[in-house]
């Protein structure tokens, strides 16, 4: 435990914990409009910022959060538009932007060490004021996250009702896009571009295993979030790991713990009581879309 | 029962050059219930559409409770059931949670639930008779059951006005009683309902008049017409085969 007395080591452990409560509370948005990926496209996206930040002797986590707000925002009008070319779409704009960045940061004069940071992350080396955005934006994305719950939760579960209910569908889609941008550049100095989806999907994943409920599943998915961040900055300043992937581990762990846990609480209540009969599936009548 | 809730004046609507409206004019006055009938492919739910302002009208105008629909913003007084909830997102919600989503016309995005909004969404549960079932996940209910969520989830927000688009397609018997006496209930309220309907069943005594859309025109305004030819055999049970053009499955060219 002597090693969290550094002040290094707690701002690593703070910007975890900030972020592992943060992400699954967006995620959970995305994961329910099925984009769980989209964070993973963002990160690339916010590569090519890394890469001009650093070329431009700019601030790259600044840049990171302009070039994949850009890009969510560009993904969004693509999905409002129709759905059809959106996989395309977004393949352009992921490869374009790692690809970017890649090549952006060999110009600059950086050492292939500091694009190695941002592509897995480098808790130890936040520095305080890495930590003080962290935490302002985090802290902004939870709130809004939990102060617009019925209303994101409403457009993701039935876009078009949310439109008839006057609610202003286009503008709260954006704001999720941006938020998501910003959500995984905050993530991006935790556990790197490579791992970011991994914070704002698997703990969401984990939750819903045993939860029945929306509201319910958000809760159980921000507190697996935390946990996953504590304990594996804990296992990574103990065993020497990498934090990031420490991280993602210990999420993945908990997924798999609860995912079995449930198969097997089910299975002992299903011999308990005896199934009763679930209602039958009935067949479709009418052409069930004509949009 | 002059105020007209609805107002469609001489609209038409396409899909990439394809007619699916053309001059449909239509009135709905406050207490009335309306059900716009016709075959599949005749344009009906997307006339229902353009009057909720989901689909854009390439002519005509649609005005809601006397406002033009593009200025409309009363949206509480309107009740929308879809004919079938989307395919389920990737997150589970409880049945609780889907109704209380009817609330945020009324409430506004920031405020959050209060009493009346709780009381209102039990209320909108017990008239469709699914308040045992409020904790559970909607995607573990029957067809027929979602159904009635997605009335519930109507109901809740307390409207003047009800759009259904095939209520009761492809619902059980059991559920479709439990719809029409929710929707009783709420015509007895004085509320106003334009539905759309393939078949009426235990809906057709509410009815006051029907529409009939044929190939993108209102061809019949009045009185429910009756069923004719083998529709008309008690026995009929009004099974459709699939239209020509179903692809029949992913590799089908």
């Amino acid at each position: 435990m002597e090693l969290f007395q550094y002040p290094y080591m707690q701002r690593a452990l703070i910007g975890a914990l900030i972020i592992g409560l943060a992400a699954p509370a967006l995620g959970i948005y995305l994961v329910q409009r099925r984009l769980a990926l989209i964070g993973d496209g963002l990160g690339h996206v916010a590569l090519t910022g890394v890469g001009a930040g650093l070329l431009f002797n700019r601030s790259p986590v600044l840049a990171a959060v302009i070039a994949a707000s850009l890009g969510a925002i560009m993904i969004e009008l693509v999905r409002a538009r129709g759905r059809t070319s959106g996989d395309l779409a977004l393949a352009l704009l992921f490869y374009g932007g790692i690809a970017g960045g890649v090549m952006l940061v060999g110009l600059s004069d950086s050492t292939s060490a500091s694009l190695h940071a941002y592509l897995f992350g480098s808790l130890s080396t936040i520095s305080p004021a890495d930590l003080t955005t962290i935490v302002v934006l985090g802290v902004a994305i939870l709130v809004t996250m939990l102060a617009l719950y019925p209303a994101l939760f409403a457009i993701g579960h039935d876009e078009e009702y949310a439109r008839v209910s006057g609610l202003p569908v286009r503008a709260l889609n954006l704001l999720l896009a941006v938020a998501t941008a910003v959500t995984v550049t905050i993530a991006m100095r935790a556990v790197g571009v490579l791992l970011i989806s991994a914070l704002m999907v698997v703990p969401v994943a984990a939750a819903q295993q045993v939860t029945r409920g929306f509201r319910s599943t958000m809760t159980a998915a921000m507190a697996l979030g935390l946990f996953a961040a504590g304990s594996g900055v804990y296992v990574a300043a103990n065993a020497d790991t990498a934090p990031g992937a420490s991280v993602v581990l210990m999420a993945i762990a908990s997924f798999a713990v609860i995912a079995l846990g449930g198969v097997g609480w089910r299975t002992l209540r299903r011999r308990r009581v005896a199934a009763p009969g679930t209602p039958a599936v009935e067949p479709h009548e009418v052409v069930l879309s004509q949009s | 029962m002059t105020t007209p809730v609805i107002t469609v004046t001489h609209a038409a609507m396409g899909y990439e050059g394809r007619t699916v409206l053309r001059d449909v004019s239509l009135t709905v006055a406050a207490g009335e219930v309306v059900a716009v009938l016709g075959a599949n492919g005749s344009g009906k739910s997307t006339l229902i559409r353009a009057v909720l302002g989901l689909v854009p009208l390439s002519s005509g105008s649609v005005a809601l409770f006397d406002r033009p629909g593009r200025r409309f913003r009363q949206w509480h007084r309107i009740g929308y059931v879809p004919q079938r909830l989307g395919a389920s997102g990737g997150v589970p919600a409880t049945v609780r949670e889907v109704v209380a989503a009817g609330r945020l016309a009324r409430r506004g995005i920031l405020r959050p639930p209060g009493r009346a909004d709780r009381m209102a969404v039990a209320t909108a549960l017990a008239a469709v008779g699914l308040a045992d079932r409020t904790s559970d996940p909607v995607s573990t209910l029957s067809g027929g059951q979602q159904q009635r969520v997605l009335i519930a989830r109507a109901l809740a927000g307390e409207p003047d006005l009800l759009i259904l688009d095939e209520p009761t397609a492809g619902v059980d018997a059991a559920s479709q009683e439990a719809f029409a006496g929710a929707l009783k209930e709420f015509v007895a309220g004085g509320g106003t309902v334009l539905l759309v309907a393939h078949e009426l069943g235990p809906l057709r005594p509410l009815i006051s008049r029907a529409v009939v859309v044929h190939a993108g025109g209102i061809v019949h305004d009045g009185p429910v017409p009756e069923p004719a030819g083998h529709h008309a055999d008690p026995d009929h049970d009004h099974v459709h085969p699939h239209g020509p053009n179903e692809p029949a499955g992913l590799w089908s060219a």
